[in-house]
C-alpha cells in the first residue's frame, strides 16, 4: 500500500512510454496507483513524481484536482447518487435521503464496516435512465429505492447486483497494455475502459 | 496614429483611451499602457514572470470587429491600430465585479496582518472596488497561519489564488515545491504533506504575494509598514551585489526586499540574503573595544585600545621592519574602507603584506586580469563555461539568472566540475574531474568541440577549498587560448572581495587594479611612497606568523580559524604573531583569540560603495545608527595613521570616494555624481576593444551618464570640496595601464591516489557556520550539517550504511563523521561542506598541498 509495485511499475513505463512528455502520463499513473490501492495513497504521489521526473507537490496539485481521486480510503463500493436536474424531477432527492437512511451514513460518510461510501454526484449523463446512481462508476438506471436496496442486499451478499459485475473501486480506470498493434493505434495516447 | 509604412517600423502603434502609443511588439497591453502611463490595476500579473490571466483584475476593453470587448491586458498582447479603453463603465463594472468576488472569501483581517498598509487588495479595492458587498454567507476558514517552511508561513484564507508564489517558485527558483491543491472554493496553496518549501528563495514569494496571504517568520508583527523608513542599497551577503530596499523601524533593520536592478537581481534575493540582516541587529554585537589583560578580553576606551595597537604597529614596523606587520581580510568593507586600509599598509605601515581573500580564492591577477564579462553577458553567450564551485550555493541569485536563461534556450550551459551542482541539470554538457585535474578536462572540452559560439562566458571561482587553485587557473588559460573574445565573470563568492582587489587589498598590488610593478610612479608619487619589494599573501602571511615572523597582524573582518581552509595553520599563525588586532562587529574564535578588538560598523550602518563580481560599483545605503562605539573601517585606519605619526589625507567619506575615482585607473568616471545618477551602477574597468589604452576605461557611448555626470561633477562636486590629495601625482607619471594576465604553464599532474583513499572536493553550502547565518536566528538551525558524501559503490566497497559514522582521515586529522549516499559525487571523490558546525574540511586541508586525499574507513 503505497508506491507502485513491480507489476504496476512495468505499467507505469509504458504508458510514460506513450507521451513525448513523460509528465503527461501522470494522470493514467493516478489511475494506476488507485487501482492498486483503492485510493492514492502519498507514497504514490512521491513514487509517481519520480517516475515522471517532477515534484510531488506538482503530482498532489493534479491529484486533488480531480474529484474522482480519492486521498482516503472509501468503502469496498463507492454508491454515487446523481442529483441533478433530470435525477431530481424524478426524485433523486428522496433517493439520497433513503440511501441515507439505509446505509445509516450521511453523503460523504462510510459505512461502519467499511462497505459502501456514499457520495452525492454531479450529472452522470445518463438522463434517460434517471434517477442514476454509480456503484464503483457501475450504472444502474432508473433507481427507485427498491431497487437501491436490492443493489445493497446484492453487493452485501457478494453477489452480483442485477447481474452486473461490480469490480473494486479502481477498476474503472483500468490502463491499458499497449496493443499488438498497428502505427495508427501507437498513436493513440492511452486508453482508459471500463 | 496611423502609419502607412508600418512594415519598417519596431514598434506597433495603438491607443490606450484615445491616446497614441507606441509599444514594443510582444508585449502584453498592461506593460505598454503603465509605461504610456496608464496603470491597469492588476494581481497576478508580474513584468518577470508568465502571464497567466488568472485574477481578472486588469479587464479592460479592446475594441475589435465586433465592438469593444472586455480582454485581460495582462494576456493580450499590443497589435497594430488597437484600441484599449480603461476607463468605460463596462470596466468600471468588471473591476467591481472582481473585487468583489475576491473579497468574498477575504478575512479581512486587516489590522493584523502584515500587509495592512502596503496591500494591492487594500489599494486596489480604495481604487477601483465597490466599497461594499452584497455577500452575506459564511466566510470559507482554514486553519491559520500554516508553516510552509521555517521561514514563510501561509494564511489561506488571505489567498486570493494569483499563482504568483508558485509560478516564482517554478518558473524562476526551479523548486515547484508548492501547487495549487484542491478545486473550486477548496482550493489551496500548500506543499505536498511533510515536504516543506525548502527553496533557498521562499522569501521572494512574500514579497510578490500582492495580499498577506505569505508573511515571513523574521518580519511577522515585526512592525507596520508606515512606521517604515528605507534606503536603497546593495546586498553584501556574497558577491553578486544584489539591490535591496533596506527598511528600519526605531533603530533596528525590520526587513530588506529586493529591487529591480536589471542587470543584476531582476528584483530577487535569496533567502540568505532577505533575512541575514537580523545579525546586525543581534544584541552580541561588539559594543565596545576590547583589550587582551592575561586569558580574558575587557572592555576598554578607543583612546586605550587604538594606543594599545598603535604602539604595537609602530614597534613591529620600527623594530623588525614593516614586512613583521600583515593585513588579513578586507572582503566585509567597502571599497571606501578598503581604500583607506591599503593605502594605510602600503604609506605608513610600510608592508605590502595584505591579502583580502583568506587562502580560499584566486590569485588577484586572475580575478582582475582576464577580460571582465557582466551577468547580462552571461546569460546572453553561446556558451556559459561553468568553472567554479556550486553557484546555487554560493551564488544564489546568479544561479537564477543562469538557470533562467538556460531555460530560456539563451544560453548553453558548459559545466566542468568534481560532483554535480545545482546547475547540472540545466547544463547541455557536465563533465566531471578530479579535483587537480581541471585543466586537462578543459583540454578535453574545448577539443570535443562542446565550448561553442562567437560569444563565451566563463564563470571562474574556486571550485574546491580541498584542492590547490593552479589547475583551475591553468584551465583558465586552456580555455582563453582555446576561445576567441572568451570573457570571464568571477565566482569568488566572498562579500565585496571584488571591491576590495579593485583597492589593493592584495599583495603586489594597487587601486583601480594596477599592478605594483607597472606603477611607474603614479601611486608613488600621490601616496608618497611604496613599499619596495611584493609582500605575501594569505598563505604565506599564515606561515609567516606561525613562524614567529609577525609581529603585528591585523584582522579586518577576518576569521582565520573558520575561513582558511587549513585550521592547523589559521592556529598556528594566531598563536605566533606578536600581537593580533581585530576589526569585526562579532566576536568570532579568532577574534577572540586577538589582543585588541576594535568594533567596526556593519553593512546597513555606513554608506560607501561595493563592487560585485561582474566590477559593477554601486552606492550602500546607510538605515541605522550602529551600536555603541563602533566605528567605520576607513576611520579606524586614519586614527591609527595619525597615531603612528603619518596621515592618510583622508577626512571625510566623500573624500575618499573622490580620491578613488582620481587616481584608481579602472574607477575613472566613478564619480559620487556619476553613481548618484546610475541606477544600476557603474562597470569600473570595462575593458572593451582598445580601451585600456585610452584613458578612460569607460567608453562614453557605453555609458552616457558617467560622462555627462562627471561633467555635472567637474563643477558641483569637486570645485566645492577639493580633493585634498596630499601629494599630487608627478605630472611626469602617466597613469599606469590596468592590470593583464594570461594564465600559462603546465601544473604538475597530482599524484595518483592509492586505492584506499578518496580525493576530497570541499565547498560551501549557503548556509554555514558563517558569522551573517550563525547570528541570525532564523537562519542559523539552516545548515545540513558535515556530512561526507561519497558514491554509492564507495559505500558498498567500504560496507557501510547511509547515515552511518565513518573516519574521515587525512595528513592532517583523524574525523569522525557521518557518511552520506549521494551519487552526484563520483567514484573515488568524497565531498565535504565547508564549514558546517564540528570538525571538517578545515582540520584536514593542508594548504600546501596541491590536493587532499582522505581515507574513509569503519568506526
Amino acid at each position: 500500500m503505497a508506491r507502485l509495485n513491480p507489476t504496476n511499475i512495468e505499467r507505469a513505463r509504458e504508458v510514460i512510454a506513450r507521451y513525448p512528455q513523460p509528465r503527461s502520463a501522470m494522470i493514467p499513473l493516478l489511475h494506476l496507483a488507485q487501482e492498486q490501492d483503492g485510493h492514492i495513497t502519498d507514497d504514490a504521489k512521491a513514487h509517481i513524481a519520480e517516475l515522471v521526473g517532477v515534484m510531488p507537490a506538482e503530482v498532489h496539485g493534479v491529484s486533488t484536482f480531480y474529484e474522482m481521486f480519492k486521498h482516503e480510503d472509501v468503502g469496498r463500493y463507492l454508491v454515487g447518487v446523481c442529483t441533478n436536474l433530470s435525477c431530481m424531477l424524478l426524485g433523486a432527492d428522496e433517493l439520497l435521503a433513503h440511501a441515507e437512511d439505509k446505509l445509516g451514513v450521511k453523503v460523504g460518510g462510510t459505512t461502519p464496516d467499511g462497505s459502501f461510501t456514499l457520495e452525492q454526484m454531479q450529472c452522470l449523463a445518463a438522463c434517460g435512465g434517471a434517477p442514476c446512481i454509480q456503484v464503483n462508476y457501475r450504472y444502474f438506471e432508473n433507481v427507485t429505492p427498491e431497487r437501491f436496496d436490492g443493489v445493497i442486499a446484492a453487493l452485501s451478499a457478494g453477489t452480483d447486483p442485477e447481474g452486473q459485475a461490480v469490480p473494486p473501486h479502481g477498476t474503472l480506470s483500468r490502463v491499458s497494455l499497449p496493443h499488438p498493434s498497428t502505427d495508427a493505434d501507437r498513436e493513440r495516447p492511452q486508453e482508459i475502459h471500463s | 496614429m496611423t502609419d502607412t509604412s508600418a512594415e519598417q517600423k519596431t514598434t506597433v502603434s495603438m491607443t490606450v483611451d484615445g491616446r497614441a502609443v507606441e509599444a514594443v511588439p510582444g508585449e502584453m497591453i498592461i506593460a505598454a499602457a503603465e509605461r504610456a502611463g496608464t496603470y491597469i490595476p492588476r494581481f497576478c500579473y508580474h513584468p518577470r514572470m508568465r502571464s497567466v490571466g488568472m485574477c481578472r483584475m486588469c479587464l479592460v476593453e479592446v475594441v475589435g470587429p465586433r465592438g469593444p470587448q472586455l480582454q485581460p491586458a495582462c494576456y493580450v498582447p499590443v497589435a497594430e491600430g488597437q484600441e484599449v479603453i480603461t476607463d468605460s463603465p463596462a470596466v468600471k463594472k468588471a473591476q467591481d465585479g472582481v473585487l468583489e468576488l475576491l473579497l468574498i472569501n477575504h478575512p479581512l483581517d486587516c489590522p493584523v496582518c502584515d500587509r495592512g498598509g502596503e496591500c494591492p487588495l487594500q489599494d486596489q479595492t480604495l481604487t477601483f472596488g465597490p466599497g461594499e458587498t452584497r455577500f452575506v454567507e459564511e466566510k470559507r476558514h482554514w486553519e491559520k497561519p500554516i508553516p510552509l517552511s521555517s521561514l514563510v508561513l501561509l494564511d489561506r484564507e488571505r489567498c486570493i489564488q494569483c499563482d504568483r508564489c508558485t509560478r516564482f517558485a517554478d518558473e524562476i527558483a526551479g523548486d515547484p515545491l508548492i501547487d495549487f491543491v484542491g478545486r473550486g472554493d477548496h482550493t489551496e496553496i500548500n506543499t505536498f504533506p511533510d515536504q516543506p518549501f525548502a527553496s533557498y528563495f521562499s522569501g521572494n514569494v512574500v514579497q510578490l504575494c500582492p495580499v498577506g496571504a505569505l508573511t515571513a517568520e523574521p518580519y511577522r508583527f515585526k512592525a507596520r509598514p508606515w512606521d517604515l523608513e528605507q534606503v536603497e542599497s546593495t546586498c553584501t551577503s556574497c558577491s553578486v551585489g544584489c539591490r535591496v530596499a533596506v527598511q528600519s523601524s526605531g533603530n533596528r533593520i525590520t526587513r530588506r526586499l529586493g529591487i529591480d536592478a536589471d542587470p543584476v537581481n531582476q528584483g530577487w534575493l535569496c533567502d540568505k540574503g532577505r533575512f541575514d540582516y537580523e545579525a546586525v541587529n543581534g544584541d552580541d554585537r561588539l559594543r565596545a573595544p576590547l583589550s587582551r589583560s592575561g586569558d580574558t578580553l575587557g572592555e576598554t576606551t578607543w583612546g586605550e585600545a587604538l594606543g594599545k595597537a598603535a604602539d604595537a604597529l609602530a614597534g613591529a614596523r620600527d623594530r623588525h621592519g614593516p614586512a613583521s606587520i600583515a593585513v588579513l581580510g578586507g572582503a566585509r568593507l567597502t571599497n571606501e574602507d578598503a581604500y583607506a586600509w591599503s593605502k594605510l599598509a602600503r604609506v605608513v605601515l610600510g608592508t605590502d603584506n595584505v591579502d583580502c581573500q583568506l587562502a580560499d580564492g584566486l590569485p588577484a591577477e586572475v580575478v582582475l586580469g582576464l577580460p571582465h564579462a557582466t551577468i547580462d553577458e552571461a546569460c546572453e553567450a553561446d556558451t556559459v563555461v561553468l568553472l567554479t564551485a556550486d553557484v546555487k550555493e554560493e551564488l544564489p541569485v546568479l544561479y537564477l539568472r543562469l538557470r533562467g536563461a538556460a531555460v530560456a534556450g539563451a544560453t548553453n550551459l558548459v559545466e566542468l566540475s568534481a560532483t554535480t551542482t545545482g546547475l547540472t541539470r540545466y547544463a547541455t554538457t557536465s563533465v566531471r574531474y578530479r579535483p587537480g585535474e581541471a585543466a586537462e578536462a578543459a583540454r578535453q572540452l574545448v577539443a570535443g568541440g562542446a565550448v561553442t559560439g562567437d560569444k563565451v562566458v566563463c564563470v571562474l571561482g574556486r571550485p574546491s577549498l580541498a584542492e590547490q587553485p593552479d589547475s583551475v587557473i591553468e584551465a583558465a588559460g586552456v580555455l582563453l587560448d582555446a576561445v576567441p573574445g572568451i570573457r570571464f565573470l568571477s565566482g569568488l563568492r566572498r562579500a565585496n572581495v571584488h571591491g576590495a582587489l579593485d583597492m589593493g587589498l592584495a599583495p603586489g598590488l594597487l587601486p583601480g587594479r594596477v599592478a605594483a610593478a607597472d606603477d611607474g610612479g603614479w601611486f608613488a608619487g600621490a601616496w608618497g611612497t611604496l613599499p619596495e619589494t611584493e609582500g605575501l599573501g594569505a598563505a604565506g602571511i599564515l606561515e609567516a606568523a606561525a613562524a614567529g615572523r609577525i609581529q603585528a597582524l591585523v584582522l579586518l573582518g577576518a576569521d582565520p580559524l573558520a575561513d582558511v581552509p587549513d585550521r592547523d595553520l589559521a592556529q598556528r599563525a594566531l598563536a605566533g604573531a606578536g600581537f593580533v588586532l581585530a576589526l569585526d562587529g562579532h566576536l568570532t574564535a579568532s577574534s577572540r583569540q586577538a589582543d585588541v578588538v576594535l568594533p567596526v560598523v556593519l553593512h546597513h550602518e555606513k554608506p560607501g560603495t561595493a563592487t560585485n563580481l561582474e566590477g559593477r560599483v554601486t552606492r550602500l545605503g546607510q538605515k541605522i545608527t550602529p551600536p555603541g562605539s563602533s566605528r567605520p573601517d576607513w576611520m579606524v585606519a586614519v586614527e591609527l595613521a595619525s597615531r603612528l605619526g603619518g596621515d592618510l589625507g583622508l577626512e571625510t567619506l566623500d573624500q575618499i570616494t573622490d580620491e578613488i575615482a582620481t587616481l584608481a585607473p579602472a574607477y575613472e568616471g566613478i564619480t559620487r555624481a556619476a553613481l548618484a545618477a546610475a541606477h544600476d551602477g557603474l562597470l569600473a574597468g570595462r575593458d572593451d576593444a582598445s580601451a585600456h589604452e585610452a584613458p578612460p576605461t569607460m567608453s562614453s557611448a557605453e555609458h552616457p551618464e558617467v560622462h555627462a555626470a562627471a561633467a555635472l561633477g567637474e563643477t558641483d562636486i569637486v570645485a566645492s570640496e577639493p580633493i585634498a590629495v596630499r601629494e599630487t601625482p608627478e605630472p611626469a607619471a602617466a597613469k599606469p595601464p590596468t592590470l593583464r594576465h594570461r594564465p600559462a604553464g603546465r601544473t604538475a599532474t597530482p599524484p595518483a591516489t592509492d586505492s584506499y583513499s578518496l580525493r576530497l572536493v570541499s565547498s560551501r553550502a549557503l548556509y554555514d557556520e558563517g558569522t551573517l547565518v550563525q547570528h541570525s536566528p532564523s537562519l542559523a538551525h539552516l545548515g545540513r550539517g558535515a556530512a561526507v558524501r561519497v558514491n554509492p559503490a564507495e559505500l558498498e566497497r567500504l560496507g557501510v550504511t547511509d547515515g552511518a559514522q565513518v573516519r574521515v582521515s587525512s595528513s592532517r586529522a583523524s574525523l569522525t563523521l557521518l557518511v552520506a549516499v549521494d551519487e552526484g559525487v563520483p567514484r573515488g571523490v568524497a565531498a565535504l561542506d565547508y564549514n558546517q558546525a564540528g570538525p571538517g574540511a578545515a582540520d584536514l586541508i593542508d594548504i600546501a598541498t596541491a590536493v587532499t586525499d582522505v581515507r574513509v574507513e569503519t568506526v
